[in-house]
Order: C-alpha cells, then structure tokens, then sequence
C-alpha cells in the first residue's frame, strides 16, 4: 500500500502510523456531555468500503494526513493534511513511481 | 549413456556431464537436467513414499507441481526438505536424498500402513487418538502424546537445525509492466510492452524461458519452437527497459499491485559467485500485471493411479522433448481429451513405442484418429483404465468399455503390457496470483475448469491462464495483454505463425473411474476418492470443511494437481454442479518460500542502540549497563567484590549522605514553541502553565483521553513563548506522537510547534545535601545560591566553558539539580562536574540507586502509570485543575473512575525484614495453601539504606484507609510469603525539608 503524502510523496504504508477513524468528533473541551465524549473516545466507524482516517507519516514529515481508503481494496482515494491545506487526489500513484 | 537417454534431442549439454549423488549412491546427468530428469535417465522411477501409506511412488509431473519425488537437498550441514525433484537443477556435487522412509526407499518399514489402508482414512488421526473421557491422557491430551510418533512416522522431509549460513537478500523493485511466466503468452507480451517503452519485468520460475515453447515440439515462424523462444528472450534480454527474471517465483500478489517473488540466485550452482546471495526476495510494485501462468494437466482419478510409472501425458512429453529422456518404452495413455494425441505422437517420435490410447469418450474426432495412427497406436475409444500392475515399477494395467456419460462400466477386462502410463484429465488454469489478488474464479463447463474472471485490479491474462490453450491463441493474447499493459494501441500487425496439432481444449466431464482399489485424488496427502466420500458421508459439506477433515488440498503442493478432481468428486457426493461447491481461495505463497529470503538482511537484534552522550565514560568507569527500552543506561557503578545490592546501597547512601550524580540524558525532551504555547499546555497537562513564571519550571501530569494518567514530567519555561518539556524516558516517543496529533487534528488554530529535541541534549541530576556547594565550585556566570536559584528555577551559565542551563528539581528528594548543555559537550560537563565533586566524595549512581530513592521518596513511574491508574489512584490530584478543561477532564470522574474500592498507591514495609518482589500480591490473611483474593499488587520494591527495611510501592484496595494496618505478601510463584506493613507512599523526608533546603 503506498499512500501519497502531500508533502512527500508516494510513500510505503511502512512509514505511516494509522492514527484511528477520522470521523470521530472531539466535542468542546469544556463540554460535560458524557455522551458525546463517549462516543469520541470509544465509538468508530468500521466500514466496509470506504472510510475516512487519520494516519500520521510518523516516519517522513510526521505530518497527520486525512486519507480516504477503501477497506475492502485498501486503495487510497485521497490524502490531505489533517491542518487542512493541500490535497493529494492521485491515487495513480499507488503502484506506479 | 543410459537406456533412457536418447542419442540425440532436447535442450540439455551433452559435451557437460554433471556428477551428483541421491540416496548416497552416484549418478550423472547432463547440463541442463532437472534431479528429475537425471535420474529418470538413470532408470529410476522410485523417488519417494507416500505420506501416510508410505506406497512407492515415483515422478507424477515434471515441474512446479510435482507432488510425489519431494527431495532433501544437503548443503554441508544445512539441509532443505521437500523440495520437488523436477525443480532441482543438477551441479557438480550436488547431494540430494529421498524422504519418508525408513531404512531406504526400497525397503521401508512403514509400507505396513499399506495394509492397514481401511483404519488409516479420513479423519482417522481425529478420530482415533481423542483419547478417553477421564485419566491423564483424558482428551486431546491422547492426541499430544501420540503425535510424536505420528509425526515421525507419517510426513515429509526432515528441516535442519544447523544455522543457515547463505546469505539472502531483499530488492525493491518497480516496473511499468510485471509479466509473470515466460511461454509464449508471456513472451509476446514482455515484448509488445517493452516496444511502447514500458519498463517491464519478466518472470518465470524454470530456469530457461520459454515455457511450453521448451517442449511443446510446434514450429513457429519456421523455427522450433523452442528455438523461437530464446531468440525472443536474447532479444528482450537487450532492451535496456526490460529486466528478466528466471528462477523466479513469483509467489504473492497483495493490495496495490504490490507482487513477491523469490529469486533462487545460486540453488542451481555448485560455488555462489562472490557477492551472490543464494536467493533474492523481490518486492515488485508493478503498474500493471500481465497473468501468463500457463496451466497445469490434471491427473485422472482410477485405482493404482500413483504407482510409479504412471505420470501425466504432457510431463512425458517434457522429458523427451526438452531433456532427451524417455519414461518408458512401452508406453499407454489414458485421457478425457484432446491433448493426450499430441503427446502420443511427440513420444512416438522420441523413440518410444505407444502401445494403447484409452480414451474414455466413445467419440473420438477424424483429427485424433489420426494422431492415434500417426504415434502408432492402438486407440481404445470409449474405454477406461480401470487398474495399474507392478510392484515399485509399473508393469501393465487393465482396461474395460467405459460409458463416459454414465460412468458405468461394462464388458470384459483386458490387460494391456506396457511401463509406462500416462495420463490427463484437462488442463487448469493456473488462476493462484489472479485468486490471491482477490478475484473469484468462475467455473467454465466447456474446458471443465476454473478460468479468471475479468479483472478487477490492473492484472490482465494471457494465453492458457485464460483457458486459451493453443499456443496460436497464447501468442495473440499475450500482444494484446502486452500493448493494453503499456497503454498502446492494439495492433493489427501479423503475428508469429504457430504450426502445430490440432486439438480441442474441452475435456469429458469425466474426473475419476470407480472402480476396486485405492483411487488417489491428492497424491502428497494420500488422499483417495474414497475418502473425499467418507468426509461427505460423515456430514462435511463445505468445501473447506472436506479439505480439513481430508487434508486434500493441504500438502505442500497446495493442492495444484488435486483441487479440481477433489471438488468434482465432492460435486458428484452431494449431487450439485462443480460451481455450487465452489473452489477455495488461493493464498500466498504460491510455492515453499524461505523463512531466510522473507528476513533477508534483517535478523539478529535489528533495534537500535539509543546510547547517551556520556555512554563511554559509563564504560571507561566500570558501570554495569542496563537495557532501558532502546536505551543504554548504567545500573550500577560496582566497585570489586560488590553485589548490585551492595553498590545500589552504598551509590543511595552516599547521594543521601553527600552526594551523587546521575545521567539523566535519556529523558524526553520536546521543545514547545509558539505564541500559544502556554495555551496548549494548559490543555494537554492536568495542572496550569500560563501561570509559570520564565526562568520557572513546574511538575506537570498528563491524562489519556479516557481520564487516566498517561505521563509526568517537569516543564520548563525559558521565554514567554518557549517551553522545554520534559517526558519519561520510555514515552518520550508517544508523548510526542500525542502532541503532534491534537496540534494537526483536533486543535489546528494553535500556533505552537512542537520539535522533539531529546537527542540535542545532555542531562546530569546532581544532588545530595553537599550539590549545591559542587555546583557553585564549579559554575561561572551565574550563582546558585537559593535566592538566585529557588526551587524550581532555572539558570543559564557555563561548566568548563560550556553554556549549561540549571533547574533545580529534584527526584532523589535531595537538594538537587539538573544540568543541561549540549549533547555534544556532554561527557566535558559531566566530567567537570565528577572534578568539581571529588572534594565531597560525590558518587555516580545508576539506574538501581535511582529507582531505590524515588521509591522512598514514593514518585511513580511507569509501573504505577499502568494506562489502569487515574490521577486519584496515584495521589495526584492535587494536580487536576478545577479552572480549566484538559485532555481527559471530561472522562476522569466517571463512576468507575471514582469508585471507592480502586486500588490506590501505597507504601509498604516488609515486617519479617526479607526483600519483597515486584508483582507480589498483598492478601488479608496468609493461607499459602489457599491464596485470599488480592488487594493489589506490589509495583517496584528495593531495600532502603534510609529506612533500613525491605520497602515498596504498592497498589492496594482502599489504600489510604489501611495505612498503618497489616497484610500479608503473598508470592506463590516465588514462595515468598509473610507480613508487611502498609504505610504511605511518602517513606523519606514527607514534608520535603531536604530538597526545599
Ligand atoms: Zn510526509
């Protein structure tokens, strides 16, 4: 599996750390919704198809990336930053260098 | 040279004779012979025993999938078992023994099993060794008692045990276009794709390229094929885009067009070149894969179809035509199609004599008629074999009319002289990469097959992998699979000109001819179609159910021969389609892949060493050192004849007496930096820090996001925007990997920078009541004084010319202080200050002594910050700030976060004066016998030279309530029972007089 991080490049999974579902919700910090912070903490999304996570390129920028990855073909459809800014949509470039 | 050997024909060296020994006794061979087709030379036939019944068997197939002349290759000490004959390339030297077998091939012991043939089916190891209901072999105890022998007596090769000494290496590799298998599919398309100017690789895992081109005896564009073939190959072997890989398997085929292949680089050699490695493991990100796999003949089901002697039609075939070796010279045939004709007339050709073709159609084409005369042989249509004859050698075999509809069979037996037969039963397609790669194979009721689906991945096939079986066809798809992978136009160029026999690639449904005798169906795992039955009689219906209870499918061979027939088997038992059975999902790897080429490079302690600035001074200095994670850190700095208690105690003493110095460099160290820092840290640590004065550091406590404790350390601020935080050495990294998270997810309008910085500095802790004069003897440019540096504040000066910056802190509960400069200048620094002490006997200590004096101070580490503690537990909550929300607030006070009976740190003294042991369990009452249900356990524990007891730390039910009361340690691992006291966590000087000064 390559994902391509938008500042590095295709790079192998091996240089990423998979940092959990992205759709979690982190309420407000001062939030007392018990709920809602259980759901934060303990709830994830478990898709079969695609899913959007949070992976951190833990051995490159270190950069934590939004990827959208197909749990089934566990191809990349998309990476960005997680702070937001550029996107990488090539998923061409898993598999070709 | 020998009877088998023709004079002339094939694509061996005749002017290179290779000497090789199999079983102890010598043999030779020519260049270019498999152990196979040497030995085959040689008048062998008997190769290996079968796996539970030990029946002889020889030589089935002549390539990859060859299930029964399994070898033991020895290189010196190292031995590799189970390798297929027909894939040994003989070398001078080479030393190759039989398996399964006891004394020898010819006279083994545990042929008995033969006999016993009824008790030895499906399922009879389950059934019979489940032991009885009660006693000590009671259950599947029985079953681990009797395996041993089991084991030893029914298997394959013997691994080694000597180290392997080869040496093996990993390559990455990335390619426009990876074609797997070189026939002519293969070929076409590695060439189409290479003239677009793709980067291609080529791979075949025989050693010559070429495929079936190398004994299919056609003729293409006038030449042999053969011929065809290698001047292909020498063409593509010039294109400086084209990389072509024989020996290789290919052997996995994972997410993203990512391919495994295993280069065997020197198997085939007698000496490695300098610098080869004996095999190469690739991993091959492709753009796109051409799937020119070829496909493999399938043996006929019949009684007495695995004595040696009976082999498939097209590996007979192979032998004569690519080495020159006949399998016999009386030969039969036995088939359901087509394609047997043309390996009749090949063998008639090569010199042998076709005695009979059994076809088990009743309608055999003019075309086939013709080859039957052509191999001049007498053709019984409508005919099946229906036993074999001969002991270790196959003598003749009986036939009788056979109704290929019905099945039924009718009429007269008739014996047929012959020592040879061969056989086939349709060809499948060898779909394993396209299966692996996730698609599912669709049943084909014309060629009776499984053939590819259309691809899902970017894979494209070619040539017989399609169910294409003419070579005519092969070639056309492989240009098409070639220019379509490269991104080209299709072409309507003319193609290469195949003269070849005609054939129709669709079988007779007919996989097995019931008939008296044991029929096989996987023939490494001595399964027969008897026990394909038996497992359905008994209630297994799934397909993957039967290959358990069978073990069909499950050799090493993977079932390449027995899939097929075994599932048509199983159709007919439960009287639905081949379809509505199913076939099993094929998964790596493809063939036995060694352990040695997936480790490569990567074996022995592959972590890395994380040593201080000062780790050679440590050593220089007699310390003992101590693997802390992947740190290097001094346990103890033992003087002659010391035992580590002794110098642990003496080093604690001495600090507490005067003083002592400690590397403390492998703490975590991030630098946090930004306009908002004091803002973040407010929210990542339980405790404030916009409060912190600069020139001020301050303890601070992390929570997971759960509410319980994560991590402790002291921050340091050295400017309005600037922090240096300090992590404990083992979660520096994931500290780290925290911040950066809710910096880039969670809290991305912080303006804050976080740069771990752990190896940018040095740290020593010197404390002890003399420290302070240490340090101001030998620090300029600043003072040390307490008014100039109280509690918690911070200094910059220099030690020996050094910038250092000073916070005194304290984790002995001394008068302490932390001395920083640059990691390079970290062993000057320090060996200053070990100078600057040597007036008040300063003592180093190591990691033993530290942990002796935070223990009596009651701090806790790691093993109290257990990710099951909260803050609560640990007596730190006085450090949860009620003014602000920070990670893990909102989770902390759950219920169960609360509860009064969690277990709390505790201190605990031992009152029969024995040392107590870490995980030690602390009971109410002491019954050896009959352990109480623990309150807890004992976390870190050490003699205290202060206190002059066995001390520990604790974490215990209802903690605080029980201070000053008696339990009990009950240890039964260790036999180490006996009263304690439990007390506070706070041991020495609680009030903290010492360190405050
Ligand atoms: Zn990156």
């Amino acid at each position: 599996m390559l994902i391509t991080c938008p500042y590095c490049g295709p790079r192998d999974v091996i240089e990423f750390t998979y940092q959990g579902d992205g759709n979690r919700e982190r309420p407000q910090p001062a939030s007392q919704n018990l709920d809602a912070w259980n759901a934060y903490v303990y709830d994830r999304l478990n898709p079969a198809g695609d899913h959007n996570e949070i992976w951190q390129h833990s051995g490159g920028c270190r950069a934590h990336l939004r990827v959208v990855r197909n749990t089934i073909t566990h191809e990349i459809l998309s990476t960005e930053f997680a702070r937001g800014g550029h996107k990488s949509t090539d998923s061409r470039a898993e598999g070709r260098s | 040279m020998s009877p088998r050997r023709a004079e002339t024909g094939g694509r061996i060296d005749r002017l290179r004779t290779i000497r090789f020994t199999f079983d102890g006794a010598p043999y030779t061979g020519y260049a270019g012979d498999t152990l196979a087709s040497a030995l085959l030379a040689n008048g062998v036939t008997l190769f290996g025993r079968s796996f539970k019944y030990h029946r002889p068997r020889g030589l089935l197939a002549a390539g990859v999938e060859e299930p029964n002349a399994l070898v033991t290759v020895l290189r010196g000490e190292v031995r590799e078992p189970n390798i297929p004959a027909t894939m040994v390339e003989i070398y001078d030297g080479l030393v190759a023994v039989s398996q399964n077998r006891t004394p020898s091939l010819a006279w083994d012991i545990g042929a008995i099993n033969q006999l016993g043939g009824k008790i030895l089916s499906a399922g009879f190891y389950y059934k019979t060794f489940m032991g009885p209901v009660i006693g000590p072999l009671k259950g599947t105890r029985f079953w681990m008692f009797c395996e041993h022998f089991i084991r030893r007596a029914a298997g394959l090769g013997k691994a080694g045990t000597a180290p392997d000494p080869a040496r093996y290496e990993r390559m990455n590799a990335f390619c426009d276009v990876l074609v797997v298998g070189s026939g002519p599919a293969g070929l076409m398309a590695a060439k189409a794709a290479a003239d677009q100017g793709a980067r291609v690789i080529l791979a075949d895992l025989e050693a010559n390229l070429g495929g079936s081109a190398n004994w299919s005896g056609e003729t293409i564009d006038g030449m042999p094929a053969a011929d065809w073939a290698q001047r292909l190959a020498a063409q593509l072997a010039g294109n400086d885009n084209v990389r072509l890989l024989p020996r290789t398997t290919v052997w996995g085929y994972y997410d993203g067009n990512t391919l495994a292949a295993l280069e065997r680089v020197t198997d085939h050699k007698e000496v490695a070149a300098k610098g080869e490695p004996r095999q190469r493991y690739w991993a091959i990100r492709a753009g796109t894969v051409v799937l020119a796999t070829g496909s493999f003949e399938r043996p006929l089901v019949f009684p007495g179809n695995d004595r040696p002697g009976v082999m498939l039609a097209h590996a007979a075939e192979r032998y004569a035509n690519e080495y020159g070796v006949l399998p016999g010279q009386r030969i039969a045939l036995f088939t359901n199609n087509d394609s047997a004709y043309r390996s009749a007339v090949a063998l008639k050709k090569a010199g042998a004599a076709v005695v009979a073709i059994v076809d088990v159609r009743g309608d055999v084409s003019n075309e086939m008629r013709r080859l039957a005369s052509d191999a001049e042989a007498e053709l019984l249509a409508g005919h099946a074999v229906i036993a074999t004859e001969g002991g270790k050698a196959l003598t003749g075999l009986k036939v009788q009319r056979f109704d290929a509809t019905s099945g039924v069979l009718s009429g007269d037996e008739r014996s047929i002289h012959a020592d040879s037969l061969l056989m086939s039963g349709g060809w499948s397609p060898t779909i394993h990469l396209a299966s692996q790669a996730g698609a599912k194979a669709e049943w084909d009721p014309a060629r009776q097959a499984f053939l590819p689906p259309k691809p899902t991945q970017r894979w494209t096939g070619a040539g017989a992998f399609t169910g294409s079986f003419s070579t005519a066809e092969a070639i056309a798809e492989g240009r098409a699979a070639g220019l379509q992978a490269a991104g080209g136009a299709a072409s309507s160029a003319p193609l290469p000109v195949v003269e070849a026999a005609p054939g129709d690639p669709d079988p007779a449904p007919v996989f097995e001819i019931k008939a008296k005798g044991k029929s096989f169906v996987d023939f490494q795992h001595d399964v027969t179609a008897e026990d394909v039955r038996l497992a359905h009689r008994e209630g297994f219906i799934s397909v993957e159910h039967l290959k358990r209870y069978t073990t069909l499918g499950m050799a090493t061979d993977q079932g390449k021969n027995s899939n097929v027939p075994g599932l048509a088997i199983m159709a007919e038992a439960l009287g639905k389609p081949i379809p509505e059975v199913g076939t099993t999902r094929f998964r790596p790897p493809y063939t036995a892949v060694s352990i040695g080429s997936l480790a490569a490079e990567r074996f022995g302690d592959l972590k890395p060493e994380r040593l201080t600035p000062m780790h050679d001074w440590h050593i220089t200095n007699g310390a003992r050192m101590y693997s802390a994670g992947l740190w290097y850190r001094p346990m103890i700095y033992g003087l002659p004849g010391e035992t580590v208690e002794q110098a642990y105690v003496r080093e604690a003493r001495a600090t507490r007496e005067s003083a002592g110095i400690v590397d403390v460099s492998t703490l975590g160290k991030i630098a946090v930096q930004g306009p908002d820092a004091a803002e973040f840290l407010d929210r990542v640590y339980t405790n404030m820090f916009s409060t912190l004065a600069v020139g001020k550091a301050r303890y601070g406590l992390m929570l997971r996001e759960d509410g319980l404790a994560f991590d402790d350390g002291t921050t340091w601020r050295l400017g309005e925007q600037e922090f240096l935080m300090t992590t404990t050495t083992a979660n520096a990294g994931k500290v780290m990997q925290h911040l950066e998270y809710f910096l880039d997810v969670i809290w991305p309008e912080l303006k804050v920078t976080v740069t771990s910085v752990t190896d940018e500095w040095a740290g020593a802790a010197i404390g002890g009541p003399n420290a302070r004069a240490i340090l101001a003897s030998c620090v300029t440019g600043t003072a040390v004084d307490n008014a100039t540096l109280p509690f918690m504040g911070i200094v910059h000066g220099q030690i020996a010319g050094v910038p250092v910056m000073i916070c005194r802190l304290s984790f002995s509960g001394e008068m302490a202080f932390e001395v920083y400069s640059g990691a390079g200048y970290g062993t000057r620094v320090w060996e200053a200050l070990i100078e600057a002490g040597k007036p008040f006997g300063l003592v180093t200590y190591g990691l033993e002594a530290l942990g002796t004096m935070r223990i009596e101070k009651g701090h806790v580490t790691g093993a109290e910050i257990d990710g099951r503690t909260t803050a609560r537990d640990l007596h730190l909550d006085w450090m949860l700030s009620k003014k602000k929300p920070f990670i893990g607030s909102a989770m902390m006070d759950r219920e169960g976060l609360i509860a009064p009976d969690r277990l709390e740190l505790v201190g605990l003294i031992a009152l029969d004066n024995r040392p107590l042991n870490g995980g030690g369990h602390i009971v109410e009452e002491l019954d050896e016998a009959n352990p109480h249900a623990s309150l807890g356990h004992i976390t870190a524990c050490c003699y205290s030279p202060a206190l002059g007891k066995h001390i520990a730390l604790a974490l215990v039910k209802g903690g605080e309530a029980r201070h000053g009361t008696r339990a009990f340690v009950s240890d039964p691992l260790r036999n180490r029972f006996g009263p304690v006291e439990i007390v506070s966590n706070h041991f020495y000087d609680p009030d903290g007089s010492r360190m405050h000064g």
